[in-house]
Protein backbone atom coordinates (compact mmCIF):
# COMPACT_ATOMS: atom_id res chain seq x y z
CA UNK A 1 0.00 0.00 0.00
CA UNK A 2 2.96 2.46 0.76
CA UNK A 3 2.78 4.06 -2.37
CA UNK A 4 3.96 7.29 -1.29
CA UNK A 5 7.64 6.42 0.08
CA UNK A 6 6.76 8.75 3.24
CA UNK A 7 9.47 9.24 6.15
CA UNK A 8 8.61 11.73 9.35
CA UNK A 9 10.45 15.19 8.19
CA UNK A 10 8.25 16.88 7.37
CA UNK A 11 7.02 20.08 9.13
CA UNK A 12 4.56 21.44 6.64
CA UNK A 13 1.53 21.41 4.39
CA UNK A 14 0.44 23.84 2.33
CA UNK A 15 -2.65 23.43 -0.10
CA UNK A 16 -3.44 26.35 -3.44
CA UNK A 17 -6.87 26.11 -4.71
CA UNK A 18 -9.27 27.87 -6.99
CA UNK A 19 -12.36 27.68 -8.86
CA UNK A 20 -13.90 24.28 -8.08
CA UNK A 21 -11.52 22.92 -4.98
CA UNK A 22 -13.70 24.14 -2.43
CA UNK A 23 -15.41 20.42 -2.54
CA UNK A 24 -12.31 18.64 -2.63
CA UNK A 25 -11.00 20.94 0.44
CA UNK A 26 -13.64 19.66 2.49
CA UNK A 27 -13.55 16.60 1.55
CA UNK A 28 -10.18 16.37 2.92
CA UNK A 29 -10.59 18.34 6.05
CA UNK A 30 -13.32 16.48 7.36
CA UNK A 31 -11.67 13.15 6.61
CA UNK A 32 -8.01 14.41 8.38
CA UNK A 33 -6.60 11.76 10.79
CA UNK A 34 -7.13 12.69 14.64
CA UNK A 35 -4.51 14.41 16.02
CA UNK A 36 -2.39 15.19 12.27
CA UNK A 37 0.62 16.33 13.63
CA UNK A 38 1.64 19.10 10.98
CA UNK A 39 0.10 22.34 10.09
CA UNK A 40 -1.83 22.72 7.06
CA UNK A 41 -1.69 25.99 5.50
CA UNK A 42 -3.91 27.16 2.75
CA UNK A 43 -4.19 29.46 0.13
CA UNK A 44 -7.45 29.09 -1.45
CA UNK A 45 -9.12 31.96 -3.94
CA UNK A 46 -11.86 34.23 -2.85
CA UNK A 47 -13.89 37.07 -2.86
CA UNK A 48 -11.65 40.02 -1.50
CA UNK A 49 -14.00 42.09 0.33
CA UNK A 50 -16.43 39.17 1.80
CA UNK A 51 -14.25 38.89 5.19
CA UNK A 52 -16.86 36.47 7.24
CA UNK A 53 -18.20 33.22 6.39
CA UNK A 54 -15.73 31.14 4.17
CA UNK A 55 -13.48 30.17 6.86
CA UNK A 56 -16.84 29.03 8.75
CA UNK A 57 -18.14 27.07 6.17
CA UNK A 58 -14.57 25.58 5.99
CA UNK A 59 -14.74 24.58 9.39
CA UNK A 60 -18.20 23.14 9.59
CA UNK A 61 -17.22 19.67 8.61
CA UNK A 62 -13.33 19.44 9.52
CA UNK A 63 -11.85 17.82 11.90
CA UNK A 64 -9.74 20.57 13.15
CA UNK A 65 -11.39 24.39 13.62
CA UNK A 66 -9.95 26.54 10.67
CA UNK A 67 -7.87 29.80 11.49
CA UNK A 68 -7.67 32.79 9.54
CA UNK A 69 -4.21 33.98 11.41
CA UNK A 70 -3.51 37.42 12.63
CA UNK A 71 -0.31 38.89 11.60
CA UNK A 72 2.79 36.94 13.47
CA UNK A 73 0.64 34.77 14.79
CA UNK A 74 2.74 31.40 15.33
CA UNK A 75 1.94 28.53 13.78
CA UNK A 76 0.80 25.29 15.54
CA UNK A 77 1.56 21.96 15.39
CA UNK A 78 -1.54 20.46 13.92
CA UNK A 79 -3.34 24.03 13.28
CA UNK A 80 -5.27 24.76 10.40
CA UNK A 81 -5.12 27.70 8.69
CA UNK A 82 -6.95 30.01 5.83
CA UNK A 83 -5.17 32.84 4.23
CA UNK A 84 -7.88 35.83 5.08
CA UNK A 85 -9.87 37.38 2.21
CA UNK A 86 -7.67 40.79 0.56
CA UNK A 87 -4.39 39.87 2.63
CA UNK A 88 -1.63 37.93 1.17
CA UNK A 89 -0.37 34.88 3.58
CA UNK A 90 3.29 34.43 4.24
CA UNK A 91 5.47 32.03 6.30
CA UNK A 92 8.37 33.81 8.42
CA UNK A 93 11.59 32.03 9.46
CA UNK A 94 10.63 32.53 13.15
CA UNK A 95 7.91 30.01 12.27
CA UNK A 96 5.18 32.62 12.29
CA UNK A 97 2.68 34.00 10.13
CA UNK A 98 2.92 37.06 8.23
CA UNK A 99 -0.04 39.43 6.24
CA UNK A 100 0.52 41.62 2.92
CA UNK A 101 -1.43 43.95 1.17
CA UNK A 102 0.88 43.65 -1.81
CA UNK A 103 -0.59 43.83 -5.27
CA UNK A 104 -2.30 41.62 -6.55
CA UNK A 105 -0.71 38.61 -8.03
CA UNK A 106 -2.39 36.54 -10.62
CA UNK A 107 -5.05 38.49 -10.48
CA UNK A 108 -5.67 37.38 -6.95
CA UNK A 109 -5.12 38.05 -3.12
CA UNK A 110 -4.52 36.24 -1.56
CA UNK A 111 -2.10 34.14 -4.11
CA UNK A 112 -1.29 30.73 -3.73
CA UNK A 113 2.38 31.18 -5.20
CA UNK A 114 2.87 34.06 -2.44
CA UNK A 115 2.16 31.18 0.26
CA UNK A 116 3.65 28.11 -1.38
CA UNK A 117 6.64 30.66 -2.48
CA UNK A 118 7.17 31.46 1.27
CA UNK A 119 6.41 28.03 2.41
CA UNK A 120 9.00 26.61 0.21
CA UNK A 121 11.53 29.13 1.65
CA UNK A 122 11.25 28.28 5.31
CA UNK A 123 10.44 24.59 5.49
CA UNK A 124 12.38 23.76 2.64
CA UNK A 125 13.00 19.96 1.81
CA UNK A 126 10.62 19.68 4.26
CA UNK A 127 7.13 20.50 2.99
CA UNK A 128 4.58 18.85 1.12
CA UNK A 129 2.75 21.35 -1.64
CA UNK A 130 -0.58 19.99 -3.18
CA UNK A 131 -2.53 22.36 -5.92
CA UNK A 132 -5.99 21.87 -6.78
CA UNK A 133 -8.54 22.42 -9.45
CA UNK A 134 -8.29 26.32 -10.09
CA UNK A 135 -9.13 28.24 -13.46
CA UNK A 136 -5.92 30.40 -13.78
CA UNK A 137 -2.10 29.89 -13.36
CA UNK A 138 -1.62 31.05 -9.66
CA UNK A 139 0.25 28.34 -7.91
CA UNK A 140 2.36 26.74 -10.35
CA UNK A 141 5.32 28.74 -9.58
CA UNK A 142 4.60 28.20 -6.17
CA UNK A 143 5.09 24.41 -6.95
CA UNK A 144 8.31 25.12 -8.92
CA UNK A 145 9.81 26.67 -6.24
CA UNK A 146 9.06 23.77 -3.59
CA UNK A 147 10.15 21.18 -5.92
CA UNK A 148 13.51 23.11 -6.42
CA UNK A 149 14.06 23.49 -2.55
CA UNK A 150 13.45 19.49 -2.47
CA UNK A 151 9.83 19.38 -1.41
CA UNK A 152 7.03 17.12 -2.43
CA UNK A 153 4.54 18.11 -5.02
CA UNK A 154 1.29 16.93 -5.39
CA UNK A 155 -1.42 17.78 -7.45
CA UNK A 156 -5.45 16.72 -8.09
CA UNK A 157 -6.05 14.67 -11.20
CA UNK A 158 -6.92 16.92 -13.89
CA UNK A 159 -9.57 14.78 -15.40
CA UNK A 160 -11.45 14.90 -11.61
CA UNK A 161 -10.78 18.48 -11.43
CA UNK A 162 -13.86 20.73 -12.37
CA UNK A 163 -11.25 23.05 -13.81
CA UNK A 164 -7.45 21.89 -14.73
CA UNK A 165 -6.10 24.81 -15.73
CA UNK A 166 -4.44 25.09 -12.02
CA UNK A 167 -2.47 21.10 -11.27
CA UNK A 168 -2.00 21.29 -15.83
CA UNK A 169 -0.20 24.32 -15.38
CA UNK A 170 2.40 23.51 -12.45
CA UNK A 171 2.67 20.00 -14.40
CA UNK A 172 3.93 22.05 -17.52
CA UNK A 173 6.28 24.07 -14.85
CA UNK A 174 8.00 21.06 -12.72
CA UNK A 175 7.88 18.04 -11.61
CA UNK A 176 5.04 16.89 -9.84
CA UNK A 177 5.74 13.55 -7.38
CA UNK A 178 2.32 12.45 -7.73
CA UNK A 179 -1.23 13.43 -9.09
CA UNK A 180 -3.70 12.40 -7.02
CA UNK A 181 -7.52 12.10 -7.06
CA UNK A 182 -9.35 13.84 -3.52
CA UNK A 183 -9.80 10.34 -2.18
CA UNK A 184 -6.09 9.37 -2.54
CA UNK A 185 -5.08 12.76 -0.91
CA UNK A 186 -7.08 11.45 1.85
CA UNK A 187 -5.28 8.13 1.76
CA UNK A 188 -1.67 10.33 1.43
CA UNK A 189 -2.91 12.00 4.50
CA UNK A 190 -3.99 8.81 6.68
CA UNK A 191 0.10 7.22 5.46
CA UNK A 192 1.74 10.58 6.23
CA UNK A 193 0.00 10.53 9.69
CA UNK A 194 1.22 7.27 10.41
CA UNK A 195 4.74 8.06 10.06
CA UNK A 196 4.77 10.23 13.44
CA UNK A 197 2.38 7.96 15.28
CA UNK B 1 12.46 35.55 -10.26
CA UNK B 2 16.25 36.01 -8.75
CA UNK B 3 16.30 34.04 -5.49
CA UNK B 4 18.21 35.93 -2.73
CA UNK B 5 18.90 34.83 0.61
CA UNK B 6 19.17 35.88 4.27
CA UNK B 7 22.40 37.33 3.58
CA UNK B 8 21.94 39.25 0.43
CA UNK B 9 18.78 41.11 2.58
CA UNK B 10 21.02 41.87 5.74
CA UNK B 11 23.49 43.67 3.13
CA UNK B 12 21.04 45.45 1.47
CA UNK B 13 19.29 47.01 4.65
CA UNK B 14 22.86 47.69 6.95
CA UNK B 15 23.66 49.76 3.49
CA UNK B 16 20.39 51.83 3.61
CA UNK B 17 20.98 52.30 7.25
CA UNK B 18 24.47 53.39 6.77
CA UNK B 19 24.65 55.19 4.11
CA UNK B 20 20.41 56.73 4.10
CA UNK B 21 19.47 56.31 7.91
CA UNK B 22 16.12 54.38 6.93
CA UNK B 23 15.87 51.05 8.79
CA UNK B 24 14.73 48.24 7.39
CA UNK B 25 16.63 45.84 9.39
CA UNK B 26 13.76 44.44 11.15
CA UNK B 27 10.79 44.26 8.35
CA UNK B 28 9.28 41.35 8.39
CA UNK B 29 11.35 38.93 5.75
CA UNK B 30 9.06 37.89 3.38
CA UNK B 31 7.54 40.71 2.22
CA UNK B 32 10.95 42.73 2.48
CA UNK B 33 12.56 39.84 0.06
CA UNK B 34 9.93 39.65 -2.50
CA UNK B 35 9.44 43.79 -2.09
CA UNK B 36 13.71 43.56 -3.17
CA UNK B 37 13.77 41.19 -5.60
CA UNK B 38 10.69 42.84 -7.70
CA UNK B 39 12.80 45.83 -7.74
CA UNK B 40 15.47 43.80 -8.84
CA UNK B 41 13.52 42.23 -11.49
CA UNK B 42 12.45 45.86 -12.37
CA UNK B 43 15.25 47.57 -12.77
CA UNK B 44 17.36 44.45 -14.20
CA UNK B 45 20.10 44.41 -11.08
CA UNK B 46 22.11 41.85 -8.99
CA UNK B 47 22.14 42.79 -5.64
CA UNK B 48 25.86 44.15 -5.85
CA UNK B 49 24.13 46.26 -8.87
CA UNK B 50 21.33 47.41 -6.47
CA UNK B 51 24.22 48.72 -4.07
CA UNK B 52 26.38 50.30 -6.64
CA UNK B 53 23.33 52.13 -7.81
CA UNK B 54 22.39 53.51 -4.42
CA UNK B 55 26.17 54.44 -3.67
CA UNK B 56 26.70 56.17 -7.07
CA UNK B 57 23.43 58.34 -7.84
CA UNK B 58 22.04 59.10 -3.92
CA UNK B 59 18.66 60.63 -6.09
CA UNK B 60 17.41 57.55 -6.58
CA UNK B 61 16.94 56.29 -3.16
CA UNK B 62 13.59 58.10 -3.29
CA UNK B 63 12.16 55.88 -5.94
CA UNK B 64 13.60 52.69 -4.33
CA UNK B 65 11.79 53.49 -1.31
CA UNK B 66 8.46 54.22 -3.29
CA UNK B 67 8.96 50.29 -4.47
CA UNK B 68 10.26 49.00 -1.71
CA UNK B 69 7.27 49.97 0.30
CA UNK B 70 3.53 48.78 -0.08
CA UNK B 71 1.72 51.60 -0.82
CA UNK B 72 -1.82 49.53 -1.60
CA UNK B 73 -4.36 50.80 -0.10
CA UNK B 74 -8.31 51.70 -0.79
CA UNK B 75 -11.15 54.29 0.63
CA UNK B 76 -13.35 52.89 3.05
CA UNK B 77 -11.27 49.94 3.07
CA UNK B 78 -13.19 47.37 5.50
CA UNK B 79 -16.54 49.22 5.88
CA UNK B 80 -17.76 48.02 8.68
CA UNK B 81 -14.71 49.13 10.34
CA UNK B 82 -15.58 52.90 8.98
CA UNK B 83 -19.40 52.37 10.41
CA UNK B 84 -17.74 51.46 14.40
CA UNK B 85 -15.49 54.50 13.42
CA UNK B 86 -18.88 57.42 13.12
CA UNK B 87 -21.04 55.66 15.24
CA UNK B 88 -19.33 54.55 18.70
CA UNK B 89 -15.49 55.98 18.54
CA UNK B 90 -15.54 59.58 17.49
CA UNK B 91 -18.99 60.06 19.39
CA UNK B 92 -17.01 58.84 22.23
CA UNK B 93 -14.50 61.47 21.70
CA UNK B 94 -16.98 63.96 21.14
CA UNK B 95 -18.43 63.38 24.63
CA UNK B 96 -15.03 64.59 26.39
CA UNK B 97 -13.36 66.89 23.68
CA UNK B 98 -15.33 69.20 21.34
CA UNK B 99 -11.89 69.40 19.66
CA UNK B 100 -9.49 66.93 18.86
CA UNK B 101 -6.84 65.29 17.16
CA UNK B 102 -6.46 61.93 14.46
CA UNK B 103 -2.78 60.75 13.31
CA UNK B 104 -3.04 58.47 10.19
CA UNK B 105 0.47 56.48 10.66
CA UNK B 106 1.64 54.96 7.25
CA UNK B 107 -0.93 57.35 5.07
CA UNK B 108 0.00 55.91 1.57
CA UNK B 109 -1.75 57.71 -1.10
CA UNK B 110 -4.10 58.96 1.18
CA UNK B 111 -7.37 56.93 0.70
CA UNK B 112 -7.63 56.29 4.30
CA UNK B 113 -7.39 59.80 5.54
CA UNK B 114 -9.83 61.07 3.06
CA UNK B 115 -12.33 58.70 4.10
CA UNK B 116 -11.91 60.10 7.77
CA UNK B 117 -12.65 63.57 6.03
CA UNK B 118 -15.83 62.40 4.65
CA UNK B 119 -16.58 60.63 7.31
CA UNK B 120 -16.12 63.67 9.65
CA UNK B 121 -17.85 65.75 7.36
CA UNK B 122 -20.82 63.97 7.19
CA UNK B 123 -21.12 64.19 11.01
CA UNK B 124 -20.69 67.96 11.09
CA UNK B 125 -17.20 68.28 12.74
CA UNK B 126 -14.81 68.26 9.85
CA UNK B 127 -13.65 71.87 11.12
CA UNK B 128 -13.19 70.47 14.85
CA UNK B 129 -10.66 67.94 13.91
CA UNK B 130 -7.07 68.84 13.59
CA UNK B 131 -5.62 65.46 11.17
CA UNK B 132 -1.90 64.52 10.63
CA UNK B 133 -1.07 62.32 8.21
CA UNK B 134 2.32 60.85 7.61
CA UNK B 135 4.33 58.27 5.65
CA UNK B 136 7.77 57.33 5.05
CA UNK B 137 7.41 57.47 1.19
CA UNK B 138 7.55 61.12 -0.01
CA UNK B 139 6.41 59.61 -3.63
CA UNK B 140 3.65 58.85 -2.26
CA UNK B 141 2.55 61.60 0.11
CA UNK B 142 2.90 63.89 -3.07
CA UNK B 143 -0.19 61.63 -4.37
CA UNK B 144 -1.87 62.12 -0.98
CA UNK B 145 -1.70 65.35 -1.07
CA UNK B 146 -2.79 66.12 -4.74
CA UNK B 147 -5.98 64.04 -3.44
CA UNK B 148 -6.11 62.59 -7.38
CA UNK B 149 -6.66 58.70 -8.03
CA UNK B 150 -7.29 56.53 -11.44
CA UNK B 151 -10.93 56.15 -12.34
CA UNK B 152 -10.49 52.43 -12.39
CA UNK B 153 -9.74 52.73 -8.30
CA UNK B 154 -12.77 54.32 -7.81
CA UNK B 155 -15.12 51.65 -8.19
CA UNK B 156 -13.73 50.00 -5.28
CA UNK B 157 -13.70 52.97 -3.27
CA UNK B 158 -17.89 53.51 -4.19
CA UNK B 159 -18.42 49.95 -3.01
CA UNK B 160 -16.70 50.86 0.29
CA UNK B 161 -17.96 53.81 0.26
CA UNK B 162 -22.05 51.94 0.06
CA UNK B 163 -21.10 49.03 2.07
CA UNK B 164 -19.92 52.34 4.71
CA UNK B 165 -23.70 53.53 3.85
CA UNK B 166 -22.06 57.14 3.44
CA UNK B 167 -24.84 59.99 3.84
CA UNK B 168 -24.53 61.10 0.22
CA UNK B 169 -22.45 59.58 -2.94
CA UNK B 170 -19.01 59.57 -3.32
CA UNK B 171 -19.14 61.51 -6.72
CA UNK B 172 -20.11 64.12 -4.38
CA UNK B 173 -16.92 64.77 -3.35
CA UNK B 174 -14.44 64.50 -6.84
CA UNK B 175 -14.99 66.29 -10.05
CA UNK B 176 -13.49 63.70 -12.94
CA UNK B 177 -10.52 65.67 -14.77
CA UNK B 178 -8.61 63.76 -18.03
CA UNK B 179 -9.90 60.68 -16.38
CA UNK B 180 -8.89 61.24 -12.98
CA UNK B 181 -10.88 61.26 -9.63
CA UNK B 182 -10.02 64.89 -8.04
CA UNK B 183 -10.95 65.05 -4.40
CA UNK B 184 -12.47 68.39 -3.53
CA UNK B 185 -9.57 70.31 -1.78
CA UNK B 186 -11.63 71.39 1.36
CA UNK B 187 -12.05 68.52 2.49
CA UNK B 188 -7.90 68.15 2.97
CA UNK B 189 -7.93 71.88 4.38
CA UNK B 190 -7.38 70.51 8.27
CA UNK B 191 -4.84 67.80 7.18
CA UNK B 192 -1.37 67.85 7.84
CA UNK B 193 0.50 65.94 5.63
CA UNK B 194 4.65 65.56 6.19
CA UNK B 195 7.42 62.96 6.20
CA UNK B 196 7.31 61.04 9.14
CA UNK B 197 9.63 57.37 9.83
CA UNK B 198 8.12 55.19 12.38
CA UNK B 199 11.20 53.37 12.90
CA UNK B 200 14.06 56.12 13.24
CA UNK B 201 11.26 58.77 14.08
CA UNK B 202 10.09 60.45 17.43
CA UNK B 203 6.79 60.80 18.96
CA UNK B 204 6.08 64.48 17.77
CA UNK B 205 2.74 65.37 18.93
CA UNK B 206 -0.39 63.77 21.03
CA UNK B 207 -3.30 62.55 19.52
CA UNK B 208 -6.87 61.07 20.58
CA UNK B 209 -7.06 59.01 17.97
CA UNK B 210 -4.26 56.82 15.59
CA UNK B 211 -5.23 54.81 13.03
CA UNK B 212 -2.33 52.87 11.70
CA UNK B 213 -3.79 50.18 9.71
CA UNK B 214 -1.46 47.34 7.49
CA UNK B 215 1.27 49.13 8.23
CA UNK B 216 2.98 46.86 10.96
CA UNK B 217 2.41 43.91 9.04
CA UNK B 218 5.60 44.94 7.48
CA UNK B 219 7.65 44.82 10.73
CA UNK B 220 9.03 41.88 12.69
CA UNK B 221 7.70 41.37 16.00
CA UNK B 222 10.51 43.41 17.74
CA UNK B 223 10.11 46.73 15.38
CA UNK B 224 5.90 46.35 16.35
CA UNK B 225 6.57 46.60 19.62
CA UNK B 226 8.62 49.46 19.29
CA UNK B 227 6.29 51.28 17.38
CA UNK B 228 3.46 50.82 19.57
CA UNK B 229 5.47 51.95 22.51
CA UNK B 230 5.72 55.60 20.48
CA UNK B 231 1.70 54.77 19.57
CA UNK B 232 1.42 55.10 23.66
CA UNK B 233 3.69 58.09 23.79
CA UNK B 234 1.68 59.58 21.37
CA UNK B 235 -2.03 59.07 23.01
CA UNK B 236 -3.37 60.97 25.75
CA UNK B 237 -4.80 58.87 28.37
CA UNK B 238 -8.09 56.86 27.03
CA UNK B 239 -7.07 57.52 23.35
CA UNK B 240 -7.72 55.25 20.52
CA UNK B 241 -5.66 53.11 18.49
CA UNK B 242 -6.77 51.49 15.62
CA UNK B 243 -4.48 49.03 13.51
CA UNK B 244 -5.62 46.65 10.46
CA UNK B 245 -8.35 43.88 10.96
CA UNK B 246 -5.67 41.19 11.01
CA UNK B 247 -3.27 42.48 13.20
CA UNK B 248 -2.64 41.63 16.67
CA UNK B 249 -0.79 43.94 19.73
CA UNK B 250 -1.23 40.52 22.23
CA UNK B 251 2.14 39.41 21.08
CA UNK B 252 3.55 42.96 21.99
CA UNK B 253 4.96 44.21 25.66
CA UNK B 254 2.89 47.25 26.26
CA UNK B 255 -0.39 45.25 25.13
CA UNK B 256 -0.73 45.64 28.87
CA UNK B 257 -1.74 49.62 28.77
CA UNK B 258 -4.26 49.26 26.41
CA UNK B 259 -7.46 47.74 26.59
CA UNK B 260 -9.44 46.26 23.61
CA UNK B 261 -12.43 48.64 22.45
CA UNK B 262 -13.42 46.20 19.48
CA UNK B 263 -12.04 43.38 18.74
CA UNK B 264 -13.61 42.96 15.34
CA UNK B 265 -12.12 46.11 14.18
CA UNK B 266 -8.83 45.85 15.87
CA UNK B 267 -9.76 49.29 18.21
CA UNK B 268 -7.66 49.82 20.99
CA UNK B 269 -7.55 52.44 24.24
CA UNK B 270 -4.82 53.60 26.12
CA UNK B 271 -5.92 52.97 29.92
CA UNK B 272 -2.63 53.58 31.40
CA UNK B 273 0.69 55.76 30.56
C1 LIG C 1 -0.26 49.23 2.83
S1 LIG C 1 0.01 50.93 3.17
C2 LIG C 1 -1.29 51.26 4.35
C3 LIG C 1 -2.25 52.30 3.88
C4 LIG C 1 -3.50 52.47 4.74
N1 LIG C 1 -3.17 52.75 6.11
C5 LIG C 1 -4.42 51.28 4.60
O1 LIG C 1 -4.61 50.52 5.57
O2 LIG C 1 -4.99 51.07 3.52
C6 LIG C 1 1.49 50.92 4.14
C7 LIG C 1 2.20 52.27 4.20
O3 LIG C 1 3.15 52.27 5.28
C8 LIG C 1 4.25 53.05 4.89
N2 LIG C 1 5.42 52.73 5.72
C9 LIG C 1 6.20 51.63 5.67
N3 LIG C 1 7.21 51.75 6.55
C10 LIG C 1 7.06 52.93 7.18
C11 LIG C 1 7.80 53.62 8.20
N4 LIG C 1 8.90 53.10 8.73
N5 LIG C 1 7.35 54.83 8.60
C12 LIG C 1 6.23 55.37 8.06
N6 LIG C 1 5.51 54.77 7.10
C13 LIG C 1 5.91 53.57 6.66
C14 LIG C 1 4.42 52.72 3.43
O4 LIG C 1 5.16 53.71 2.75
C15 LIG C 1 2.98 52.58 2.94
O5 LIG C 1 2.53 53.76 2.35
Amino acid sequence: MSMFNLNNSYKAVVIGGSAGSFQGVVKILSQLPKGFPLPIIMALHRLKHVRHGFVEALSLKSVVQVVEPDDKEPLKKGGVYLAPANYHLSVELGNNFSLSTEEMMNNSRPAIDITLGSCAYVFKDKLIGILLSGANKDGALGMKYIKDRGGMTIVQEPSECMIETMPKAAMAVTQIDHVLKVDQIIEFFKELDKQYK
Amino acid sequence: MQDIDIVDLKKISEFIFQKYQYDFRNYAMSSFKRRVQRILELKKLTVDGLIKKLTETPSFINEFLDELTVNVTEMFRDPSFWRIMREEIIPAILLNHKQFKIWHAGCSSGEEVLSMSILLKEMGILDSVQLYATDLDTTILERARSATYSLKNMELNEKNYIRFQGAGSLTDYYKVENGYAVFNKDLLANVNFRKHDLVLGEAFNKFDLILCRNVMIYFNQTLQNDVLKKFHESLFKYGYLAIGSKESLIWCDYANRFIVVNNEEKIYKKIKD
